[in-house]
Formats: structure tokens, sequence, C-alpha cells
């Protein structure tokens, strides 16, 4: 009996606004493993999908930016315990995206569940770490504290479809940020599955958004798009990435320009960094008395 | 009965062949799109402001004679099919409107829009900065047009009228103890005299919805014609007076379409939905209910009378909709800010975003529009 049961296959969608839409536009394409073998199709997003995705990241921002470092560490983490129960099938999955054995792609998606943790960490650490009180010359506290820098734009790489995509996704929300990321073309289901485990981790609807389909269809309208306040472009090739850049540099997008990263190895606080804004405050230390400052 | 199925055209401003203003900045990727600049159309000769309305409107006196004669007449109007309208105005709001349309569409809405700040916070510096608004909706591109009008409490039109003097955008005020409406009728007239003093050229009345939904419709009627005639100048002259049903207080569609003609046959020169402040507003359903109203009107007493959806509109494809039932509803006559208004105030910011993204290619945000 249990020969003639018919599988049951899976949908795969978009993650927008905390919700799994189709894309806009009706489009699907086929996804295959590396042999050539037909895995599912993925939505092909439109650029109204990238827009729509924009607004929800947008809303999402007050939220996130305002929620506490240590309450995003606790989601970061319950991002990794999700993972955890759901390992087996993202090690599928990889297997499948990328053409490795079920043991490398367990290593690959144990490394990504790590680095949810280790950015979970960072939450209510990075402050101490690039932020502080400075010296100054004069009756004032000054302090640096780094602050989120809004709506981030990410195009994933396009190798590592699930190590790569977490640690591009992991450190930009963390600081706070919200996030609108294409995933890797050829191999998009990891990241549609992992939307499923953040739609389940009390992550706010909006601070992550998935995109299938083209980076080089989606990602110039979110390079040129006035309410996206930074764009990463980790998986754009040099001809796009330049594309990019220059779409980006009329509303002064902060860009991290693609470079060789082994995201097998420890990621450090850059990709952190690369999305916060230093605000710095000069706080009067009161009133002077006779003997000096009043502190 | 007089028909005027023939009138003139009251639309102008935007005849085919016109060129729109020339592109600016050399780069053709920037180039504006618009085909045709959208202008504040004069005043049609045929009005139903003046005079001329009362006395077509006397041609019906027969059945607002008396209270029985009304509410026979009120009752007597075809009932509305609830899921028929629904579905035509779904069904319209379906239609793609792309490229040069939607720039004209955007254009003809940011006309149509009457600015509106209605908060207990409003404070003249922020009526005058709504102005500031209206006469110059994006800083960054003079073509934009000028909003219709700005629409505030009675208090705050002697400094809206300053902020706005010697320019075509009208000032608004809503009056009869808005929004509630619940007053003594001396009250409301003088708080509609008040505005009218204070410099109003259009009063947005309120109806008595306990009187209405009592089954007193002649009060309601009385009530409506009297504030008709506080908004009577010392000059003869008159402002334009809108009427405000409270279409989310009215439980039934027929009763919307009782409304309509109760207040049209009171001399409403605009009916208009409501107050934005109760949780149902405007919907296109019942826009278009009161539109068939406006149209059935025109037809039967020669009278040609504006429509207002007010509260809820807050997008572009909102806002396109609505255009498109008062196009294939009521037809050309009505798409000019003289006969159609938005009571809107975020709408505007999406508008302008929306012709920022056509002239420009780019997604606009709201760093780029200014925040009320």
């Amino acid at each position: 009996m249990s020969d003639a049961r018919l599988s049951v296959l899976k949908t795969y969608k978009l993650f927008v606004g905390g919700k799994f839409p189709r894309s806009e536009s009706g489009r699907v394409y086929e996804v295959t493993d590396s042999k050539g073998k037909w895995l599912a199709n993925a939505p092909l997003s439109s650029r109204k999908d990238a827009r729509d995705a924009v607004v929800a990241a947008r809303k999402a921002t007050g939220g996130w930016a305002g929620a506490t470092a240590y309450n995003r560490g606790q989601i970061l983490y319950r991002i990794a315990e999700m993972l955890e129960g759901r390992r087996d099938q993202f090690i599928g999955e990889v297997a499948d995206a990328e053409g490795l054995s079920k043991s490398k792609a367990a290593a690959q998606v144990d490394a990504a569940i790590d680095r949810w943790v280790w950015y979970a960490g960072w939450t209510d650490k990075i402050a101490q770490v690039v932020g502080g009180t400075n010296p100054v010359a004069g009756p004032f506290f000054n302090v640096s504290s780094p602050e989120p820098t809004g709506v981030v734009a990410v195009v994933a790489p396009q190798e590592s479809s699930f190590l790569g995509l977490v640690s591009v996704i992991a450190p930009v929300i963390a600081g706070g940020n919200a996030v609108i990321v294409i995933a890797s073309e050829a191999s998009p289901l990891p990241a549609l599955s992992l939307g499923e485990v953040l739609a389940t981790s009390d992550l706010p609807g909006g601070v992550v958004n998935i995109l299938s389909g083209r980076a080089a269809e989606i990602a110039p309208s979110l390079a040129a798009h006035q309410d996206v306040n930074a764009i990463d472009l980790a998986g754009a090739d040099a001809e796009l990435a330049k594309a990019l850049e220059i779409a980006a540099a009329d509303n002064l997008k902060r860009v991290l320009r693609p470079q060789p990263v082994d995201w097998s190895a420890a990621p450090g606080t850059d990709r952190l960094t690369a999305f916060l804004e230093t605000k710095t405050v000069w706080h009067p230390t009161g009133s002077l008395g006779a003997g000096g400052s009043s502190y | 009965m007089p028909r005027h199925f023939h009138m003139k055209s009251i639309k102008s401003g935007h005849s085919p062949d016109r060129k729109g203003p020339p592109a600016r900045g050399g780069d053709t990727r920037y180039a504006r799109r618009y085909a045709h600049p959208v202008t504040m159309h004069p005043p049609p000769k045929f009005s139903s402001s003046g005079n001329e309305a009362a006395e077509r409107l006397a041609s019906m006196a027969d059945v607002t004679a008396s209270d029985g004669a009304l509410r026979r007449f009120l009752h007597g109007l075809p009932g509305v099919d609830p899921v028929g309208l629904e579905a035509r105005a779904a069904a319209l709001g379906t239609r793609s409107i792309k490229t040069t349309a939607k720039a004209y569409a955007i254009d003809l809405a940011i006309s149509m829009i009457d600015l509106t700040t209605l908060e207990g916070a409003d404070t003249p510096g922020k009526v005058r900065a709504l102005c500031a608004k209206a006469l110059l909706p994006d800083p960054t591109d003079r073509d934009t047009p000028r909003t219709a009008a700005v629409c505030v409490y009675p208090d705050m039109v002697a400094t809206a009228a300053a902020a706005v003097a010697g320019t075509d955008v009208k000032v608004a005020s809503v009056a009869t103890a808005f929004p509630a409406g619940r007053a003594a009728l001396p009250v409301k007239l003088a708080d509609t005299a008040d505005a009218v003093a204070a410099g109003a050229d259009e009063i947005d009345m309120v109806i008595d919805r306990g009187a209405f939904l009592a089954g007193r419709y002649l009060s309601v009627f009385e009530e409506i014609k009297a504030v008709k005639e506080t908004c009577r100048r010392p000059d003869g002259t008159a402002a334009r007076l809108k009427v405000i049903f409270e279409t989310g207080e009215l439980s039934t569609y027929d009763n919307i379409r009782r409304a309509s003609w109760l207040g049209m046959l009171a001399g409403a020169d605009f009916i208009k939905t409501s107050t934005g402040k109760v949780a149902v507003n405007a919907t296109p359903a019942n826009t278009l209910l009161m539109l068939e109203a406006v149209r059935d009107f025109r037809a039967a007493t020669g009278v040609q009378v504006g429509v207002k959806p007010a509260g809820g509109i807050r997008t572009t494809k909102d806002a396109l909709k609505f255009l498109v039932l008062v196009n294939e509803t009521v037809g050309e006559e009505w798409l000019s800010n003289h006969w159609f208004r938005f009571g809107a105030s975020s709408l505007l910011n999406d508008l302008l975003m929306q012709r920022q993204k056509l002239s420009t290619g780019r997604y606009s945000g709201p760093d780029y529009v200014t925040v009320d």
C-alpha cells in the first residue's frame, strides 16, 4: 500500500511581513539540484514584491530597533532552537542544493545554527565594544552608542545557500535593522524554508523578508529605493555590484561591497558594525560648583 | 421638468494635443512622464451653488411638502442590491491604470484632495503648515498641482483663510457640532455662520443621524435647509454646502440612498460619506451608491451635485479605484475638483511618493515628503 502513496509536494513561498505570499507576479522558476534534477518551483519575485518587502521592513524597524538588545538576543537564540528542531530538513535541502554529502551538509547546518547563537550573544555586547564614553575637554559627558541603520537590502551569497545566508542575515538583524534578502538564485530553497523557522521564533513580522528570484531583476530597484538605508552586495557579481553601487549612491546608502569570504571561519564583528551608525551625545555635567564639577 | 442631458462638457484644461511640460535635466531617464498638467478647473456655468439650484429644486417641492410625503418618497426609492453593489464596486477596483493614465490620475487625485486636519490638538501653526502643503505639496517639484482645499474646524478658518489668501485653494470648514452633530439647531447655525463669516468657502455639515434613524426625515431636511440658508453671505454669494451622512452609522445601503436623496433635495452642493471619526468610513461600495444617487438626481431634476468620500482612503491605489468609480458611474463631467473631492490627509503623501516614482523611476520613501 505504501508504494501507492503520492508524496505531497511542498509549495515554496516568499516570506514578507511575517506572511508567506506567492510572488505578486504569479511567476515561478524551476529549482534543480547540483546535477540538474528538478527539486521544486520557487517564486520568481518581481520589483513589486521588493517594494512590498520594503514597506513591510520599514514598518518593522521601529519595534525591532526599539526592543531591548537583550530581547533581540533571546529571539535570535530562539531561532537557533527552532532550527535545531528542523535540522534534518535543512541538511537534506543543503545537500541537494550544494551537491554535498549528508555529513558535509550537516556540518554546514550545524555551523549555521551556531552562527545564530554567536550573533544572539552579540546583541547586548556590541554597544560596549564599539560604543562607550569619550574623554572630552569640557564639562560634558560624551557618550557614543551604536544605532541600527534601518532597512537593509542584502544580496545573499550565491554558493553557500544556507551558512552564507545566515551569515549575512543574522548580523544585520542582531544590530536592530530590518532586512530584505534576495536568496541565492540557483539554490533558494533553504532560504525559503528558513522563513518558516523565523515565522515561529517570536521574530516580529517584517524584520526579515526573504525573496527568491533573479538578483539582477530585483536588486536594482532595491538599490535605487529611497527608503532603503543600506545594501549588502555579498552575492552580487562584479558587474551587478557596480551597477547597484551606482544606483545606491543616489540617497547615500551604506554599501557593503562583495568580498571573498570563508563562511565557515569565525566571522568577527565586521558585518555587525557595517550596519550600525554611531550616535554621540554631549550631555552637560550640570552646574559647576566652586570646587569644579559637581560630579 | 427641465432636463440637461446635453450640457457642455465641464471638463477642460487638457486637450489631447497639448504638450506636457518640457523634460528637465537633460537626462531622458528622468524626463517627466506627465502628459497633461492638471489645473484647477474654472467653475462651470452650470453650478448648483446659486439660487438657480433652489429654483430647480422647487420642481420637487411636492415630495418635501410634509413629513408623510417625504417618507413615502424616500421609502419609495428602489431598494439597493447589496451583493450587486459590492460586486460592481469590487469589479471596477480591478482596473489596471498605468503609465501616462496613472500620471494623469495621480495629478487629478492630488487636485481633488481636501487636505484635512480635524484634531483637538490643532494649533494655528499646524494649520498654517497644512496650508503651505496644500499650496506646494511637493517642494522638490513645482509642477505638482495644488490640493482643492484645506479642511479645518471653524475656529481655525481665519488662520487657514489668511494662509491661502489670493490662491485658488479653498477653505472648507466642518460645522454643525461636527462630528457627532448632537447640538441644538441654533448652536449648529451659529457654528456655521461663524465659519462663513471667518471666510470659509465651503461648509461640511453633519446630518442629525439620530433623527434620520428615528425616521424624522423632515426635521433632517429642514435642518439642512436652515444650514444652507446660513451659508449665504451678505453679498449674495454662498459657501458651498457639503452634507456628511456618516454612512458608517446608517446601517444599510437603503438608508445611504435615502440620505443621499434627502440631502440633495434639501440643497446639498456635495454629499459626503463620513466624518473620518468612526470605524467604517468611505468604502468603494458606499461611494458608488452615492455616485449613482447624484447621477439619478441630475437626471430627475437637472441639478448636479458633487460627491466627497472621506476617511480611510490612504493609498494611491485606493484613490485611483475611486476615480474609476466616478468615471464609470457619472462620467467625465464629475472628474474635476468642482464635483469630486477626497477628504484625506495621509493620502497626499502616498500620491506624492507615487508621483516621484513615476518621474524619477526610483521608489520614494516617507523621508522625502513632509510629515504632517
